[in-house]
């Protein structure tokens, strides 16, 4: 009783998440200098910038004038290589996945097919689309197969390491139960994780579907094939027009994978 | 039927969740484990069928030792034993008739388990099943559609698909209203009786385990502190098993007429 009375009428604060208050104060106060000295090393040109705000707008402008037509051939082939690498890769990328995903489960997997997959994660996510897209075009020449094998290897590191996420996650009753009855490993994996964990690869399948269409975009920068090339190849020509035309396509396309993805969700849930 | 040898469990924790216990149930005896949250009635349970693997201990089921069996053999005694979930445990996102027949798991290949082409055997006794607790119509509805107690009662198909001739039964009345807990249970009491089944039961709810079964167990840190006729529940056997507490208004027993006239007043 005579401890609530001290408590009655003082004020209640949420305790602080650091409790020293000098070290509470010299994160705050070192963090903010870092911040103001990281900003004064920006070197800016203004001059320079002044000049590129004319290229600038005309490449702004260029979409009010895209050119459809001109280098429809080249633009024609270009999008069905995309298209061509981000089906092919998606589909092997996500074959690969799933195998690899379970072994990266930590509740799944035995330890040592456990620390072997999520290897072959970390280098998958390590390394870097376009650094993978010089290597494999040093390797197999220009064109879409480089493209291809990237995205694919790519599409391993992103799905399998959100999948074991999702699977370690799941409700381990709902797969117990299913375990109870005899089950072989297969067998649980059918009943008891696959059900659990469909909706979400559904969901990463078409989000890479996406991503992958994105880079095959990019990868052509590089020399790895598709629509990227079709819009480096417009950029050295100063065509700005042929290049908006080509952003408005991918940009169309990607919205409406992910209007379809989507309404496909919705469905799975 | 079922004799428990010494069984031990203790958790990498440290915490000794079973202390040597002894056990032996009969054929076709229908028993409850009682114990306050934490006395290790449902690691005792899951030893029996290895979802968790005793220290050590044996476990006959008839004459067949259950710790040492290999995985492939592990799994085929798992057939034998039925199990029933604390919150049904189905899984939620495949239909009612995949929920029961993923019972019959242990006795088909994995192609037809995955192209869920069961023998007609199988989905017939399924659809025998899920008619006599009543749910037949609701076979191709997904399990998550399903109420608490119509879960229960799926679940129940899906352990008794097995063919088993032991049920471990955990819980099977928690978050269930009072009305459909002792439904369930009295289901699964008959069915037992129906089908000469041995049962363990897991429950909290004293009044209801002494309403249902014929022997209880009590258990208290991991061991065995009652063992006998629900009527041998005095207050005293319960202050043992639970602790300090007004022990009357829970063991008086609940007239089981005077319930039914109850629910058809309701």
């Amino acid at each position: 009783m005579s401890e609530l009375h001290t408590l009655i009428g003082k004020k209640w604060k949420k305790p602080p998440f650091i409790q020293r208050t000098w070290l509470r104060w010299t994160l705050l106060l070192g963090f903010v200098a870092y911040l103001v000295a990281a900003f004064m090393t920006i070197d800016v040109n203004w001059s320079r910038v002044y000049e590129g705000l004319e290229r600038g707008k005309q490449f702004v402008l260029a979409f009010t004038n895209p050119d459809f037509t001109s280098r429809s051939g080249d633009i024609w082939e270009g999008m069905i290589e995309s298209i061509i690498m981000t089906v092919a890769s998606s589909v092997v990328g996500i074959a690969i996945s799933i195998p690899i995903a379970l072994g990266a489960a930590r509740n799944v997997a035995p330890l040592p097919v456990y620390l072997i997959c999520r290897a072959i994660i970390a280098v998958s996510r390590a390394l870097q689309e376009i650094i993978v897209a010089i290597l494999l075009v040093a390797i197999f020449g220009f064109g879409p197969l480089a493209g291809f094998l990237t995205l694919s290897f790519a599409t391993i590191g992103f799905l399998s390491k959100l999948l074991a996420e999702d699977i370690e996650s799941m409700d381990k009753v709902q797969a117990e139960a299913i375990k109870a009855s005899g089950a072989k490993w297969t067998q649980w994996i059918n009943y008891g994780v696959q059900p659990q964990v469909m909706p979400r690869l559904i969901g990463l399948s078409l989000y890479r579907v996406d991503i992958n269409f994105r880079e095959s975009a990019i990868l052509g920068l590089v020399g790895a094939g598709g629509i990227g090339a079709t819009l480096n190849t417009a950029f050295d020509r100063y065509e700005y027009d042929t290049a908006a035309a080509i952003l408005l396509i991918i940009i169309v396309i990607v919205m409406t994978l992910e209007y379809l993805s989507g309404i496909i969700r919705a469905r799975v849930q | 039927m079922l004799r428990l040898d010494k069984l031990v469990k203790t958790y990498k924790t440290g915490d000794q969740a079973l202390k040597a216990v002894e056990l032996e149930v009969p054929e076709g005896q229908v028993l409850a484990l009682i114990g306050p949250s934490g006395a290790g009635k449902s690691t005792l349970i899951r030893c029996i069928n290895r979802l968790v693997e005793p220290t050590s201990g044996k476990v006959y089921l008839g004459d067949v030792e259950l710790t040492d069996l290999s995985s492939g053999a592990l799994r085929r005694e798992r057939r034998r034993m039925g199990m029933i979930f604390q919150e049904y445990a189905l899984v939620e996102r495949l239909t009612v008739m995949e929920n029961v027949l993923s019972g019959r798991l242990g006795y088909v290949g994995f192609w037809r388990s995955f192209l869920r082409r069961f023998p007609q055997t199988d989905v017939d006794e399924a659809f025998r099943l899920l008619d006599r607790v009543g749910l037949a119509h609701m076979a191709d509805k997904r399990a998550d559609e399903l109420s608490g107690g119509q879960r229960q009662r799926v679940g129940i198909c899906r352990a008794l698909i097995q063919n088993p001739a032991l049920l471990l039964v955990d819980e099977p009345t928690a978050s269930l209203d009072p009305k459909t807990s002792r439904q369930i249970m009295r289901l699964i009491c008959e069915l037992c009786k129906e089908r000469g089944l041995a049962a363990i039961i897991n429950i909290h709810d004293v009044a209801l385990a002494q309403m249902f079964v014929q022997r209880v167990i009590g258990l208290r840190f991991g061991a065995i502190e009652f063992d006998g006729p629900p009527e041998g529940l005095t207050s005293d056997v319960l202050t043992t098993i639970y602790g300090e507490e007004d022990w009357e208004a829970t063991i008086e027993t609940v007239d089981e007429d005077e319930d039914d006239v109850l629910e058809a007043a309701v």
